[in-house]
């Protein structure tokens, strides 16, 4: 008899979800001006779990003007008052990630160990780091007195819909700014709970404001005259949109964008770890993920046993419900993102890669697709150049260490990147040749509050997290420190 | 006996691109006046395809530049200082004409330029220190945040202080392992092409610094939309073209150094603390983990 | 990367094994079937590796070859599959599989004739229908004792021997007690290996030692080598400091022929734990797909509950697979794992929680 896991569901009454939600503006839960809403499914089930409101150009103005009124007393605020109220909200996090970690599985489709386990602790310490800055910016590097910049235009994506929320989020309010937040079209569920965090805190009205919508509620935003800063997290595409929209103006802009990392693989790597790695780079959170080691590039003289190992892992890789506490995979958050995937895939074979995956039942309901490897890929093929944003991997060789840099750099992004091997003084060389924001050393996809995440190239500029996130959102410091103006930015990085 | 003046030998000006001297392939000249309209010299004027050559030469060495020793390139940049010392008088006379100002007032820039070689001389070994970090994540992981140069960067001089300005753009670009193409002020290049005589005679690498004198209209917008520039900086451009360069850099996600009030301006705006700002927007944030355990 | 190369050709060249890495060589001697660790043919697959073992300097270059372990990645993957979460009818299959894995222990000083016994007739029959344990494991001096104790049961009886739990003494001594156990009935025997000749790098001594008492494990006169006391090897991976070195302890064992490869004694601080636990079914694993000889592995001392059973057991099933999901294979070195076990199981199929006064105390 098989050791066969029970299904080990976590329950979804811990949450509960409104049938429909309006536009957080001003302290309040309000109506879009034109009525008119949307839809946001399950991923794993199609299930539709609530309607809510889209924003229109209006409510945009509206929320900016919200925004633009707390701005006046939020960044006068002393800097420990700031503080406390950001550790409320960290603390409140932390009591409720039971319930946020489930609804952002249901909404998202990511397996509740991942959103349990990484994407609410990660939350709510972010909150408690970036908490921690707001009476201390005085010694953070930017003068003897930064200046917030004002109102923030924030858009986030739909991979990690509520970390993403805090690292826009905790950064802007410790430094004194106010902020209108978009999450994205298929995830708005934990940015509106977010909203009610907020209300539990005492948060001042205006303070955080949230507008569900699509890409044009995000543009709109965007081109809000009264924003003084945008940030956003997405496509590089959508990205260089905004890139063009804010040129000429005063606004300062930081972009998280795409990326197409590699995952170098030494022969004399810790091989297990590296397979780990290797997995992890690339499965999780469904590959939905902008430093995805998308790209395996292993040494010739281990690829056939680093891919014997790879396939054997990939077979114990439980795809299926998301609230399920034993899934490993769950499910691609939407229909078109699926579509995308699937695309690429398939150009992926019709160019002569050859495709693998494991044998898994995959539910008939849903956005679903299997953990898939493509061997035979060279740098040309589409599928070693686009980002594909799912669960699917590109694998190459190399022969010398030099070959792997120039393979790994061969790209326009440059956000993150890999390197397994047990030799300490290749591993550093190796890092200081690879033109990514941030590199894993033996290990990979790791996160934390303190540490800088951004991309070099077209990844985007600006980074997130630690004393540098702080940067994106503090007036530049003109000659002597003096950053008493807002009006001349300086160009971002 | 009469005595005949002797005439003075003039000086045929040249860019400066991969460390030599070329005249632009277009073989176009233009006239440069100083501010009362008198003809000092005709400048090379350069074409898009200058500015291509330009980018090449300044890839090619950003490698080996920006993997250079910290104080190597702090040694060279004070060896540019070194080098100007010696010719304070050529640079003060052509600083006179170029900027409109008194042999006084041309004096105390060209000293300040010289000035500033060093201070950013000093920077190229402590900027990782005051930029980078060591991360304390809340886990078994070593952490740490470090630095490095953005890539290739093209300057838009300013118009108006063609050297102590132009001066300002370049060292805080290359201390930290950029390389870049400038292009001088289009009213006043003179002071920056005799730059490139300077620099390359202070042991600074070959593409480092490209020099090109032209049109900021005509070569700003194939730089902007080059995707192997890295970054713009726009001193020395203002109001349409300024807003044109900065949507063309958005092709392939530019850093832009947006144009600041003063950056165009007369006067002795350029004289005044440079602070680390420019210096600092010219780098990426590499952040390296690595597990601790036995 | 000189340096690497260098040292593989340089493995080659010494051993005539073509690569540093199991994996490597299990392409050029494949073994299409598994057998375990005993009888003459795994003797004939081991000894095709006797190029490796043939001097010191080439054991050593071997192990060494070995791949490196990264301690924060083992203990990450450890951590991840501890957070499966076994329900109901998963939960039930598990629970008595891992009583079938229990290696009942008692290894006091105090211990009597009484408790072996009692240990004997709760491990044959634990209650409530519950299947009976794997193995009674004492001292050799109550090796009789237990071997009365299950008689007829199919429950076998461990001994450790070879100066349980120092291994301090000179190897004719532990021959002997390791004669004298199996003499006396053992079925198993749970030897320790010399942890100050492995870390001063003394490997082919700790080989040949572990050699030598898998031969004193043979029964007398007659008997085939297949009804020989089954090799367990401890290597107390609490005092060897590195992951590295477990797993070439793992692999030094199996070289040698042990059946099974074991965590430790219970008897130092540091006992079994889930990452080096997984790193030595890694090694089985890999073993197996070199040699296609199959070797158990049984964590020991210091796991107590239900939880923390079923987390070894999902590590087993996930690394490993079903084939190695019996007694056969996979073991726990517990004494009071059982209760819980019992506990829980009481706790399934009523609902109530279960109390201590209905459960055995041993």
């Amino acid at each position: 008899m098989a050791f066969d896991y029970a299904p080990a569901p976590e329950s979804r009454a811990v949450v509960d979800i409104a049938p429909s939600y309006g536009l957080f503006i001003d302290g309040e839960f309000q109506e879009a001006a034109d009525g008119r809403v949307f839809k946001t499914v399950a991923p794993a089930s199609e299930e539709v779990l609530s309607e809510v409101a889209h924003a229109s150009e209006a409510d945009v103005d509206r929320a900016v003007r919200a925004a633009r009124r707390a701005f006046g007393p939020w960044s006068a605020l002393p800097g420990t008052e700031r503080a406390k109220y950001l550790f409320r909200i960290a603390r409140i996090i932390q009591e409720r990630s039971r319930e946020l970690a489930v609804l952002e599985s249901l909404d998202n489709g990511k397996p509740i160990r991942e959103s349990r386990d990484t994407d609410l602790p990660l939350t709510a310490a972010h909150f408690f780091y970036y908490a921690g800055w707001a009476d201390k910016l005085s010694h953070a590097g930017f003068g003897p007195n930064p200046r917030p910049l004002g109102v923030a235009g924030q858009i986030i994506p739909w991979n990690f819909p509520l970390m993403m929320l805090a690292w826009k989020i905790a950064p802007a309010l410790a430094t004194g700014n106010t902020v209108v937040l978009k999450p994205a079209e298929t995830t708005p569920l934990s940015a509106l709970f977010f909203a009610d965090v907020c209300r539990q805190a005492g948060l001042p009205r205006g303070v955080v404001n949230i507008l569900t919508g699509d890409g044009s509620t995000g543009a709109a935003l965007v081109a809000h005259p009264d924003v003084n800063k945008v940030a956003f997290t997405g496509s590089t595409e959508v990205g260089r949109q905004i890139a063009r929209t804010v040129a000429g103006t005063d606004k300062r802009l930081t972009l998280e964008l795409g990326g197409k990392a590699a995952n170098i693989v030494f022969d004399d790597a810790p091989i297990d770890q590296a397979v780990e790695g290797v997995v992890n780079g690339i499965f999780f959170n469904q590959g939905h993920v902008c430093c995805a080691g998308s790209r395996l590039l292993v040494q010739e003289s281990v690829a056939d046993e680093l891919l014997d190992a790879l396939k054997r892992r990939m077979a114990t890789l439980r795809v299926g419900d998301p609230l399920d506490k034993n899934t490993d995979v769950g499910a691609i958050n939407s229909a078109e993102q699926l579509a995308r995937i699937t695309a690429l895939a398939e150009a992926g074979e019709a160019e002569g890669a050859e495709r693998w995956a494991p044998a898994c039942d995959l539910p008939s309901t849903g956005y679903w697709f299997a953990p898939t490897l493509f061997t035979g890929v060279t740098q040309a093929h589409r599928i070693a150049r686009e980002e594909i944003f799912g669960p699917v991997l590109s694998v190459l060789t190399f022969r010398t260490p030099a070959e792997a840099v120039e393979k790994a750099n061969n790209t326009p992004y440059g956000l993150s990147a890999g390197i397994w091997t047990e030799k300490g003084s290749r591993s550093l060389w190796m890092a200081s040749k690879l033109r990514a924001g941030i590199v894993w050393s033996n290990t990979f996809n790791k996160f934390d509050p303190t540490s800088p995440f951004g991309g070099y190239k077209e990844s985007g500029y600006g980074r997130e997290g630690g004393r540098h996130g702080l940067e994106a959102y503090l007036a530049p410091a003109g000659p002597q420190g003096d950053r008493a103006g807002t009006t001349s930015p300086e160009g971002d990085r | 006996m009469s005595t005949v003046d002797r005439l003075s030998v003039l000086k045929t000006y040249k860019l400066f691109v991969g460390g030599k001297f070329p005249r632009s392939e277009s073989g176009r000249v233009y006239e440069v006046t100083d501010a009362k309209g008198a003809w000092l010299a005709n400048a090379p004027l350069s074409s898009r395809k200058d500015a291509r050559d330009a980018v090449v030469a300044a890839r090619k060495v950003f490698g080996p530049w920006s993997g250079a020793t910290a104080y190597n390139r702090g040694q060279i940049l004070y060896r540019v200082a070194e080098m100007l010392e010696g010719r304070r008088e050529q640079f003060a006379a052509e600083v006179a004409a170029a900027d409109g100002v008194s042999a006084k007032k041309a004096a105390a820039r060209v000293d300040a330029a010289i000035d500033r070689w060093v201070w950013y001389a000093g920077w190229s070994d402590k900027v990782a220190q005051v930029a980078g970090a060591a991360n304390p994540v809340a886990g078994p992981y070593f952490n740490l945040s470090t630095p490095e140069p953005t890539g290739v960067v093209a300057v838009l001089a300013p118009t108006d202080s063609a050297f102590l300005g132009l001066v300002s753009v370049i060292a805080p670009a290359i201390v930290t392992g950029n390389t870049v193409v400038v292009v001088a002020s289009e009213r006043a290049p003179l002071p920056a092409l005799s730059l490139g005589e300077v620099l390359a005679t202070s042991d600074l690498p070959g593409g480092v610094v490209n020099i090109l004198s032209g049109r900021a209209a005509e070569l700003g917008p194939p730089l902007a939309a080059h995707q192997d520039v890295n970054a713009i900086d726009l001193a020395g451009v203002a109001g349409e073209l300024a807003v044109e360069l900065e949507r063309a850099a958005a092709d392939n996600l530019k850093r832009v150094l947006r144009p600041q009030p003063g950056d165009t301006a007369k006067g002795d705006h350029w004289l005044a603390d440079p602070g680390t700002e420019r210096m600092l927007s010219l780098l990426e944030t590499k952040t390296v983990w690595h597990p601790m355990g036995v | 990367m000189r340096t690497l190369r260098y040292r593989i050709e340089k493995v080659r060249r010494f051993t005539g094994v073509t690569g540093r890495y199991a994996r490597r060589y299990a392409r050029l001697v494949t073994m299409p079937t598994t057998v375990p660790a005993y009888g003459d043919e795994a003797a004939r697959r081991l000894a095709s590796l006797a190029d490796v073992t043939a001097s010191d300097g080439a054991l050593r270059r071997f192990l060494h070859g070995l791949p490196g372990v990264d301690a924060v990645g083992l203990d990450a993957r450890a951590a991840t599959l501890g957070t499966r979460s076994i329900k109901t009818s998963a939960k039930a299959y598990a629970i008595d599989l891992a009583i079938s894995m229990v290696d009942l222990t008692t290894l006091e000083g105090a211990d009597t004739p009484g408790k072996v016994r009692a240990l004997g007739t709760k491990g044959v029959r634990p209650g409530d229908g519950a299947p009976p344990v794997a193995a009674i494991c004492v001292y050799p001096d109550m090796v009789a004792t237990a071997r009365q104790a299950v008689a007829g049961s199919g429950v076998k009886v461990a001994s450790v021997a070879t100066a349980f739990p120092a291994g301090r003494a000179a190897l004719p001594v532990k021959l002997a007690d390791t004669r004298d156990a199996v003499a006396a009935g053992a079925d198993e025997i749970d030897m320790v290996i010399d942890r100050g000749a492995f870390l001063s790098g003394r490997y082919m001594e700790v080989f040949e030692e572990i050699r030598a008492v898998k031969e004193a494990c043979a029964r007398p006169a007659g008997a085939s080598s297949s009804d020989a006391a089954h090799l367990k090897v401890i290597f107390e991976t609490g005092e060897l400091q590195t992951y590295d070195n477990v797993r070439r302890a793992s692999w030094l064992a199996m070289l040698a022929g042990a059946d099974f490869i074991k965590t430790s004694t219970g008897k130092v601080a540091v006992n079994a734990t889930p990452p080096v636990t997984l790193l030595m079914l890694e090694a089985v694993r890999d073993f197996h797909a070199t040699t296609g000889v199959q070797v158990g592995v049984k964590p020991a001392g210091g796991i107590r509950t239900t939880k923390d059973a079923v987390k070894y057991l999902v590590m087993v099933n996930e690394t490993l697979g079903e084939r190695w999901l019996s007694a056969d294979w996979f073991r726990f070195g517990a004494s009071s794992l059982l209760n819980d076990l019992l506990m829980q199981r009481q706790k399934l199929s009523t609902g109530r929680y279960s109390g201590p006064d209905y459960v055995t105390v041993d």
